[in-house]
């Protein structure tokens, strides 16, 4: 029995629907299958991990907060995807962006403010930024490999904050623990109660962006630029559309953006710096990116679906004694299912008896 | 202390020899395989679990490359039978082994493992300073420059690697001649896998005997970079893993050499070697567009 590919006329557009629902339903089972080989009881898993979380306002508000930065990333990851950029650093812009916009509380904690929140956010944009645009000027300028620069970066980057909250940032009064002092009461992002569900001004951000992009990717040039680029840089080329400042302004932003959720987080959760400060969003969001098919909507879909993987993992760590580990896994899981389900988007897929297409026709 | 210094670099390079020579032939044959880290990190916990369970660290070693050869397979299927974005899958097994070993991992963390003993000849291993260094080594030493020596001699020595060749530069006319482009893509992403499944269980079985989550630590990322170091070069790819090697464990002499920069920095030099090495590889075009793949990382749907 092989598989064969058979090439549709056109996209399927029912298919774009269906093919992500196919996904999450096949990982479903996956996950299933994981908890019932760990020896429990696949129902009560798939409950724990999918569905309970999402049970209490608690949860809501825990899904709400993990979505926020995921959804602000592949926000940005998805521009970049599409003008055929590979940014896989964005877990370092994120780190890099949270430590430029910190300065002004480590550094100065005296300067109390309504300005320092606004200066952090744009410090971390800015140092999210900077950041990515080295792997993007090593692109344009030496033809380097972007995949392979803008992850070693990430370990640069978070090696970088490792040595600040242990060395020079380190808090006198963190009796010796790796965390710089806890920042101002003007540089913390209170959450605001909307009927009892306490929501921070980042999500609002999020779905602000959302907005914005789904609006720039369908109706202006600029999106239009970043999609001809994308499919065919010949095409984008006699446009009269710059390649290289397209790499460079994909970066720029997708690294901005990572370097706001960055900080968004750290102010509003953590809010101080210490040697981790994001279970991983950065690579997360890549799996969101591709899930919600690079569409900003979708991403918003996406990040929520993938956050409450997170929860689950989590909840099934308090009430099974399982790895979180499970979480990453069913992500990973879940990327390979969405990949291969958009196949059906341009193929057919037939199944052909016997070993090869020759004895098949014959 | 220069001895053991040797010895450290060798131990620190083998992984990284081992992982990327697969990959060169993955690369070779036309397929970007990404997902090095995951393919490496399952070696490792399989590596372990199988030599805890059996007590022998060679089968745990075979148990790791069975691992890493399964896990290529995801991909494989994923990319060559369903013509998904290589880049992206490849990101997706990284995930998935992180994740699946982890999971396999946890019964095992803080478990002493079995460690697999180094070659001891008599009169060659006890010869002065170099004894030790040539004849001293544990077995995948040698099969890391077995494996090199092999490779090179398949890819331009015989007819199969030619057709491999020909595949990952012009898969439409080897398509048109006759050979299977598919399967000969399979055969060289298991052997990719196979490969980093090695060097995965060459750290949990010969460098430190122990089962650590992500004990790869980006090991298969910077073999990636490797495989671009060398131009898809076998030879050069030995001196690319010792040179990467060296800068790696630095760390661990930075001391006795009276190097007093911050830990956090040295551990740096690696990921910063690499990316100095790309630019500086990268913008020698003379020296990879020859040697690079012109399919590299694109689809094949054969046409009927």
């Amino acid at each position: 029995m092989r598989v064969e590919l058979v090439k549709r006329p056109e996209m399927s557009r029912t298919m774009m629907l269906v093919s992500p629902l196919i996904a999450v339903g096949l990982t479903v089972v996956v996950a299933a299958a994981v908890f019932a080989v760990q020896g429990f009881d696949p129902l009560q898993g798939l409950w724990l991990f999918f569905l309970e979380p999402l049970t209490s306002l608690w949860g809501l508000e825990q899904l709400i907060t993990k979505a926020t930065p995921l959804v602000i990333v592949a926000l940005g990851l998805s521009v970049c995807y599409l003008s055929n950029n590979w940014n896989i650093g964005a877990e370092g812009q994120l780190t890099i962006g949270a430590i430029v916009g910190s300065i002004p509380p480590v550094l100065f904690p005296h300067f109390v403010s309504p300005l320092v929140l606004p200066l952090m956010l744009i410090l971390a944009a800015a140092g999210g930024a900077a950041y990515a645009s080295v792997p993007a000027l090593l692109k344009t300028r030496f033809g380097t490999n972007e995949i392979l620069t803008s992850l070693m970066l990430v370990y640069c980057s978070t090696l970088f904050l490792d040595w600040l909250v242990r060395g020079p940032w380190r808090s006198p009064q963190g009796y010796n623990f790796p965390i710089t002092i806890d920042f101002n009461e003007s540089a913390i992002l209170n959450p605001w109660s909307i009927g009892g569900v306490y929501v921070n001004l980042s999500a609002f951000v999020a779905l602000a962006l959302v907005a914005i992009l789904a609006v720039v990717m369908r109706s202006t040039l600029k999106g239009f630029e970043i999609r001809v680029l994308g499919q065919s840089p010949r095409a984008g080329a006699f446009a009269g559309f710059s390649h290289r400042r397209m790499t460079l302004f994909a970066f720029a932003l997708s690294g901005a953006f990572a370097g706001l959720a960055g900080m968004m987080v750290v102010m509003a959760e953590i809010q101080k710096l210490q040697p981790v400060i994001s279970p991983g969003y950065g690579f997360t969001a890549i799996i969101v990116a591709f899930l919600g098919r690079l569409n900003p909507v979708g991403i918003l879909v996406a990040g929520l679906v993938i956050a409450s993987s997170y929860l689950g993992g989590e909840a099934i760590q308090t009430s099974l004694q399982m790895s979180s580990k499970v979480a990453t896994l069913i992500q990973g899981v879940l990327l390979f299912f969405v990949l291969a389900c958009d196949t059906l988007i341009l193929y057919r897929v037939r199944l052909v008896g016997g070993p090869s297409r020759e004895t098949a026709r014959a | 202390m220069l001895e053991a210094f040797i010895l450290t670099v060798i131990t620190a390079s083998t992984p990284l020899l081992l992982a990327a020579i697969g990959e060169l032939v993955v690369e070779r044959s036309g397929v970007l395989n990404l997902g090095v880290e995951g393919m490496m990190v399952m070696g490792a916990v399989a590596g372990f679990a199988v030599t805890n369970v059996t007590g022998s660290p060679l089968l745990g070693i075979l148990g790791g490359l069975v691992a890493g050869a399964a896990v290529s397979l995801l991909f494989g299927f994923v990319t060559l039978t369903l013509v998904a974005n290589q880049v992206a899958s490849g990101l997706a097994l990284t995930l998935f082994g992180l994740g699946l070993s982890g999971l396999i991992g946890e019964a095992y963390v803080g478990t002493p493992g079995l460690r697999l003993p180094a070659l001891d000849l008599p009169g060659l291993t006890d010869l002065p300073v170099v004894g030790r260094i040539l004849f001293g080594q544990d077995v995948l030493v040698y099969v890391s420059f077995a494996l090199v020596a092999a490779v090179s001699w398949f890819l331009f020595r015989t007819r199969a690697g030619l057709v491999l060749r020909a595949i990952g530069d012009n898969h439409g006319s080897a398509h048109a001649l006759g050979y299977s482009v598919v399967g000969v893509r399979y055969l060289a992403v298991m052997f990719g896998g196979a490969c980093a499944g090695l060097g995965g269980a060459y750290l949990s079985v010969a460098y430190t005997p122990q089962w650590v989550e992500n004990m790869s630590a980006g090991r298969g990322w910077i073999a990636l970079a490797l495989v671009v170091f060398s131009s898809w070069l076998p030879g050069r790819l030995v001196i690319g893993a010792y040179l990467f090697g060296a800068v790696s464990i630095l760390n661990l002499h930075a001391q006795a050499l009276g190097i007093g920069i911050p830990s956090q920095f040295l551990t740096m030099l690696p990921y910063l070697a690499t990316i100095v090495v790309l630019v500086a590889i990268s913008g020698n075009r003379r020296a990879t567009a020859f040697n690079t793949p012109a399919c590299l990382g694109k689809s094949f749907v054969p046409d009927r």
